[in-house]
């Protein structure tokens, strides 16, 4: 049965763009999370972290997210691990998001001036407290743009998942589209919410670098 | 036994041997300059001396810390052993006083209300006690550096390290800070300083010592070293000073 596309698929829309908030919102926060574990990896006086975490930046970064979505879903439940979609999803999107916002933090961090290692150490700190203490306050300063923009990435990217059926932004569209043959009208309304949801982000990503430059 | 005695330590970056054995000691309450030519090896001594480099060989006793090729027991020493930087290297988002007060916080772990007095008192000592809210950017090079001093004087060192500290600095900028220094002396302070101020030098340091191609080339009391130097090295090194 053909429906007209109306103001009905419109809310359909806008309560699937939940699951695309609610996959992004823990793609963020649990890719923060190993992000923040990867950057340190990378910083680390340990070669062997050094590497190991320069590998998984490499691997994931050259990797398609469908791919790693498609191994996390499909892959795991093979080897007898089944996850819903919505887990299936938000890993995916957690190992993508460690990578990127590993290699950003690390250039952050490395950003932060020799001279305030020197200080530190001469203070009697220990790498860990002059982490804490010096290093990650200045380096959080200077990640908060580049982390801002790159969530923008992460909320667009979480339209793959719709592939695994998780009803989503970008799902509900293909749904409604089906009922309505009407695409040009409905992905023009998924793609104003997709807008609509990345556009205060990269504001506030290019607010908060003006801001940074103009404090130097 | 002597605050701080450096035995034949060597130093090489890669295939680069920066010091060659360099050997020397120094006595409390002692003010000590080393200079020499850019490349001599000097700063990089007195980076070895609180464990910023790791020596190759050779040993350093500094504050009753011993330091080898092992790299063990840094912490232990730095408490002991002050360092201010050319390039001051204050924590650009604390302040002032946050800047002083966080390492007897977190490493030396006294209470706040000594804190407090140790704040008050280095940097009355600086001449900084009303600058203490304001942050590094806010301040001339000359009062970032006092309070680098400050810094670190309130870890109550038992030497303390000056690696060009006015180098970055005009010449009235660079006076403040040296009377700083100058003070800082006069209180007792062990104080090794790498410097480019050869009238400084030779009016603070009780000896001087002169660094050339990675070694000890000449050293003694400073009015011996700057007015009758022996090397031909070290004469030219100090005419073309004056020149300068």
């Amino acid at each position: 049965m053909i429906t007209e596309f109306s103001w009905n698929h419109v809310g359909l829309l806008l309560a699937a763009a939940r699951w695309t908030v609610l996959v992004s919102l823990l793609a963020f926060v649990f890719g923060g999370l190993a992000g923040f574990i990867v950057a340190l990896g990378r910083t680390a006086r340990s070669p062997a972290l050094r590497f190991v975490t320069a590998l998984w930046i490499q691997l994931v970064q050259g990797t398609p997210v469908l791919i790693v979505l498609f191994l996390s879903y499909y892959g795991l439940s093979v080897l007898g691990l089944k996850l819903s979609p919505l887990v299936a999803a938000t890993l995916a999107m957690t190992i993508y998001a460690s990578a990127y916002l590993g290699e950003i933090w690390r250039g952050c961090i490395q950003a932060v001036p020799i001279g305030q290692w020197e200080a530190s150490g001469a203070l009697a700190m220990t790498r860990w407290q002059q982490l804490r203490h010096v290093i990650l306050p200045q380096a959080v300063r200077m990640a908060l743009p580049p982390t801002v923009g790159f969530s923008v990435q992460v909320v667009k990217n979480t339209s793959i998942t719709s592939i695994i059926g998780l009803v989503e932004l970008t799902r509900s569209g293909q749904l409604i589209n089906n009922a309505t043959f009407q695409p040009f009208q409905v992905f023009v309304v998924v793609a104003l919410i997709y807008f609509a949801l990345c556009f205060p982000l990269s504001t506030a990503s290019k607010r908060m670098e003006r801001k940074l430059h103009a404090h130097r | 036994m002597p605050i701080v005695d450096v035995k034949e330590v060597r130093k090489s970056f890669g295939s680069v041997e920066v010091l060659k054995g360099v050997s020397f000691g120094i006595e409390k309450g002692e003010v000590v300059a080393i200079i020499g030519r850019s490349g001599s090896g000097k700063s990089t001594m007195l980076r070895c001396l609180n464990g910023i480099e790791t020596v190759s060989a050779g040993h350093i006793d500094i504050a009753g810390h011993p330091l080898d090729a092992s790299g063990q027991h840094v912490l232990d020493l730095r408490r002991d052993v002050g360092m201010v930087f050319q390039s001051y290297n204050l924590f650009p988002h604390l302040t002032v006083e946050e800047n002083i007060r966080l390492a007897p916080r977190i490493v030396r772990r006294l209470p706040e209300a000594q804190i407090d007095t140790i704040v008050e008192r280095v940097l009355s000592q600086v001449g900084l006690l009303e600058k203490r809210a304001a942050y590094p950017e806010q301040l001339s090079g000359g009062q970032q550096q006092r309070v680098a001093i400050a810094r670190s004087l309130a870890m109550e060192p038992q030497v303390m390290l000056f690696d060009e500290v006015t180098s970055a600095l005009d010449p009235e900028l660079t006076r403040e800070v040296l009377r700083v220094m100058e003070q800082l002396a006069a209180s007792g302070m062990t104080m090794v300083l790498v410097t480019h101020e050869m009238e400084f030098a030779r009016r603070m340091a009780h000896r001087t010592i002169f660094m050339h191609h990675g070694k000890v080339h000449e050293a003694g009391p400073s009015a011996e070293v700057f007015g009758a130097p022996k090397t031909p090295e070290l004469q030219q090194f100090l005419s073309a000073g004056a020149i300068k």
